[in-house]
């Protein structure tokens, strides 16, 4: 049995003397004794190191790891610096709290504040919190930021992932908000059908760039709509494809919320990811979950603090703009570490290999009649037309034989992705697979 | 401490990206602002983050006794696990017949985690506790409105709760109804009477509660909350005092969040990520957010309750924090876990013990995993607060205790030592603490000066809610 006590058996009964008590179970003296379990927890017995370390890796020996992965839809696996994980594999940064005690702490409130820095120049907004659970939830906790008396419905387009609208949808249903989903056109979200459904009573709309299929949207445009109708902007974006797009700020976003896994996390079969929310001057007191700032010590020294505490549930309780404690801080860190190593030359070029190799990838499956779904311009996903389901399924399979992660089926194709890890030999490679089966 | 925007130089970078080996395209309109991110090298890289990490106090440091977060040892075996590339390759829309033993690490864990609980089914979805209590709040929700019971508009909260709870019911669409807490810190059983009727959705309850002490009138309070038609949902937050001793199952409770980053030694990353596991009983089930793991005949897949309240996130939750817990679970088993929860009475019992004769403690008697003191007479005759002798501490390499919490105690430090921590330690703390008790009728300004050996002093809260100054700003 595997156990982290250090107690000797004289030791136990030192303190059980010291407090008066004969036994470790007088302890639970208050507990109705019909409840007790008295040793009847019925789990396997513990096991030794070497045991543990056997069935956990058992386990994991029974996933297939692919060798090439052509599939994002909100998941990406990216290249990942080995300085990444040597810092962020540190000790102390592990296994500290959250920075309550900020003397202490300032090794971690430092890397946030750099952090959210960096979140700032990336998406040109002017304040970033210091993280949320994912860009799913982050999505859902814009909705209460702009809600008020007269504007109490939120809007969100049809292209955006559909999970990231399920979870906006749960969150919803639970603050008993109307949310409207406003209908695609051409893979794109249609404009008009924005415009004629923003009334008075919409808060905001959310809208994804690039969007689920991939493509570019013309965010401009749609946020020059939501706010004519007095709405909220929010952009939902991808933290690598902002180095090369025009920046949220410079489409008139309100609010900017991302999944930042693509930033040194692993896809790890969904999690920990990482929620960015950034926002406007004008808007801070309503962003949700920590944010570290800059101040003084007593003697004059630049240090940084939790702040802004006012807005938050240990303070407001009822009242607070979130339920949110625990956030993702270590992934957040990570983020910046891994900013950092690649710095504005790096960032921009990891992004033009997604984009060009996407596009390579395009092209050559264009060449052997993979006809492209929509036209627009895309990023590093794109959707091709293949209508039958077991056609998909056929590629798919013919794929995963190879050791590649084919694309992820959709309604009426298959959604590709393609990042900078994928060479041009494995593209070659997929497309020949692919025109095999076709 | 220079922030990395200061460090380093234009055009000095590290050499990750390979030349690009297909034709380079540009899109119609690209970003023209600038994107100021570091120029270091990888040495000046590293140098700053272990800096940073040298001016942080981790469990790994010392002493982190923060009521009501359950620092406990985080083991390396756990790290080792998470770490390994049958997990952390996987990408989360595999199909199903990929991803079979990642499906099995999370029924394994879920399976141990529903008789710990004693509850029927679990979902790993929510990312942290307060995710997990919303989760819960949800469940409570939808039943409520499936049986068409629509008037159902509120939760019971004691005055001891986490602000988690109040807020998460709010959150939910629900009004908060507090109750205060009897003398003895417990719920008042004739305060929940008056409280509950026809529209009492449910009871929000931590027990052992924010006082460390376990309710003894646990039983009538879900009874009286279910004869209401109320729900009850358990706070998992205090879940290492009972985890294999009692099971909030069997003391009436309906649905449950877990941290994983608290009872099952996950560490918790300056903030996060934690995982916020939530349990329910079967007739819950149905609600809960998809997909859940379920097996059958010998294969593991996913399934997506019928009336699910809908998804609480992306994909299946926190993975590599599962992975860390589920390795933790395997290790301690049976025995291991029961003893972990006794023992971690037992250290907390022993140092309210040790420290009775100099401290006031909010509550007498048997305490659970934590206890609270009360400093208000130390307070009053030396001017000396929770909050100086808590920075006292910090020059002794300590972390202080948690601080003016719950808030229906004065002058609070909470203190939860966690089963890991040594006797011999604990001796070492006391002693400390009761020297700190000393210095504040002898020495007080020494205290309200502390710390002095810190990277940094006191920090200017005030000021930096006021200037708010959130980002480096670029000269």
């Amino acid at each position: 049995m595997g156990s982290y006590v250090p107690h000797t058996a004289a030791q136990r009964a030192e303190m059980l003397a010291a407090v008066g008590v004969k036994s470790l179970d007088e302890l639970y003296q208050s507990v109705p004794s019909e409840m007790l379990l008295n040793g009847k927890l019925n789990i396997p017995a513990g096991l030794s190191e070497l045991e543990v370390r056997e069935a956990v890796t058992a386990m994991a020996e029974k996933n297939k790891v692919y060798k090439t992965v052509l599939r994002g839809a909100g998941s990406y696996r990216h290249f990942i610096p080995a300085v990444v994980k040597s810092v962020t594999s540190r000790e102390e940064l592990v296994t500290c709290y959250t920075p309550y005690q900020a003397e202490i702490s300032q090794g971690v409130l430092q890397g946030v504040f750099e952090f959210q820095t960096m979140i700032c120049e990336l998406t040109g907004m002017d304040v970033s919190n210091a993280s949320h659970y994912d860009g799913a939830t982050a999505a859902a906790e814009t909705i209460p930021m702009c809600k008020d008396r007269k504007r109490t419905k939120a809007y969100v387009s049809a292209t955006v992932n559909p999970q990231v609208i399920e979870t906006m949808q749960t969150y919803c249903f639970a603050s008993n908000t109307e949310l409207v989903v406003i209908p695609a056109k051409d893979g794109k979200t249609d404009p008009e059908a924005l415009q004629a459904a923003l009334g008075a009573d919409a808060a905001c709309f959310l809208m994804q760039q690039p969007n689920y299929y991939g493509l570019i949207e013309d965010a401009e445009a749609l946020g020059a709509a939501v706010h004519a109708a007095g709405a909220k902007f929010v952009m939902s974006v991808n933290p690598i494809a902002c180095a090369l797009l025009k920046t949220p700020r410079a489409c008139g976003a309100d609010i900017v919320v991302a999944d930042g896994q693509p930033l040194g996390l692993d896809t790890a079969f969904g999690g920990p990811y990482l929620g960015i929310m950034a926002t406007t001057s004008a808007m801070t007191r309503k962003l949700p979950g920590r944010i570290v700032g800059e101040t003084h010590d007593v003697d004059g020294n630049t240090g940084y603090v939790l702040t802004l505490s006012a807005r938050e549930q240990h303070i407001r309780r009822e009242k607070a703009s979130s339920n949110i404690c625990s956030n993702q801080a270590l992934c957040a860190f990570t983020a910046g570490v891994y900013m950092a190593a690649m710095g504005e030359n790096g960032m921009k070029q990891c992004a033009r290999l997604c984009l060009s190799k996407a596009h390579y990838f395009a092209a050559e499956l264009e060449k052997i009649g993979c006809k492209l779904k929509y036209t627009g311009e895309f990023f590093h996903e794109f959707v091709t037309e293949v209508a039958c389901p077991n056609c998909r399924a056929r590629i798919l399979d013919a794929l995963d034989q190879a050791g590649i992660l084919g694309g992820e089926a959709v309604d009426g194709g298959i959604l590709w992705c393609v990042t900078e890890l994928v060479s041009k030999a494995q593209l070659d490679r997929a497309v020949a697979i692919v025109k095999e089966v076709l | 401490m220079k922030l990395i925007f200061e460090l380093g130089a234009e055009g000095r970078g590290l050499s990750l990206m390979p030349p690009c080996d297909v034709p380079e395209v540009r899109l119609s309109d690209e970003r023209t602002e600038a994107l100021r991110l570091p120029h270091v090298s990888e040495n000046e890289l590293t140098r700053h983050y272990s800096a940073l990490c040298k001016r942080i106090h981790g469990v790994n440091d010392g002493f982190y006794p923060l009521g009501s977060c359950t620092m406990k040892y985080n083991p390396k075996i756990d790290e080792d696990m998470a770490a390994l590339p049958g997990f952390t390759q996987l990408h989360p829309l595999q199909p199903e017949g990929t991803v079979q033993g990642a499906l099995e690490a999370y029924h394994t864990l879920g399976g141990a985690l529903c008789e710990i609980f004693g509850m029927d089914d679990v979902s790993f979805q929510p990312a942290a506790g307060a995710h997990g209590e919303f989760t819960g709040v949800m469940l409570i929700k939808a039943y409520h409105v499936d049986r068409g019971d629509l008037n159902r508009t509120k939760i019971i909260v004691p005055d001891s709760a986490h602000g988690t709870n109040p807020a998460t019911a709010a959150m939910c669409g629900f009004e908060v109804v507090n109750i205060p807490s009897g003398a003895d810190g417990c719920v008042d059983l004739d305060a929940l009477r008056a409280a509950v009727g026809p529209d009492t959705a449910g009871l929000m309850l931590t027990n052992p509660n924010t006082v460390g002490i376990f309710d003894k009138n646990i039983l009538e309070i879900t009874k009286i909350v279910h004869d209401a038609g109320g729900l009850c949902y358990y706070d998992g937050a205090n879940l290492n005092a009972i985890m294999g001793v009692v099971r909030p199952g069997d003391m009436g409770f309906d649905c449950i969040h877990s941290n994983l980053h608290k009872t099952f030694a996950t560490p918790h990353g300056g903030g996060g990520p934690g995982a916020g596991v939530c349990g329910c009983k079967a007739f819950l089930r149905k609600y809960m957010p998809g997909p859940l793991v379920v097996k059958k005949d010998g294969v593991y897949a996913f399934d997506y309750p019928e009336k699910s309240i809908g998804r609480v996130k992306m994909f299946y939750g926190n993975f590599a924090v599962v992975i860390r817990a589920l390795t933790y679970v395997l290790s301690l088993g049976k025995a291991g876990i029961e003893d972990a929860a006794k023992c971690a009475v037992l250290n907390a019992n022993y140092m309210k013990a040790r420290l009775s004769d100099k401290f006031d403690m909010a509550y007498e008697g048997i305490c659970m995993h934590e206890f609270v003191m009360t400093l208000v007479k130390l307070h009053d005759e030396t001017g000396c607060s929770a909050l100086d002798l808590a920075k006292g501490m910090l020059d002794f390499g300590l972390h202080p205790p948690t601080m003016y919490f719950p808030l229906i105690v004065h002058e609070a430090l909470m203190v939860e030592p966690c089963e890991t921590e040594s006797k011999e330690l604990m001796d070492e703390v006391c002693d400390i603490y009761c020297k700190l008790y000393d210095m504040a009728y002898e020495n007080p300004q020494a205290l309200h000066d502390a710390p002095v050996s810190t990277p940094v002093r006191r920090l200017d809260e005030v000021a930096a809610a006021r200037n708010m100054v959130l980002r480096y700003q670029f000269s």
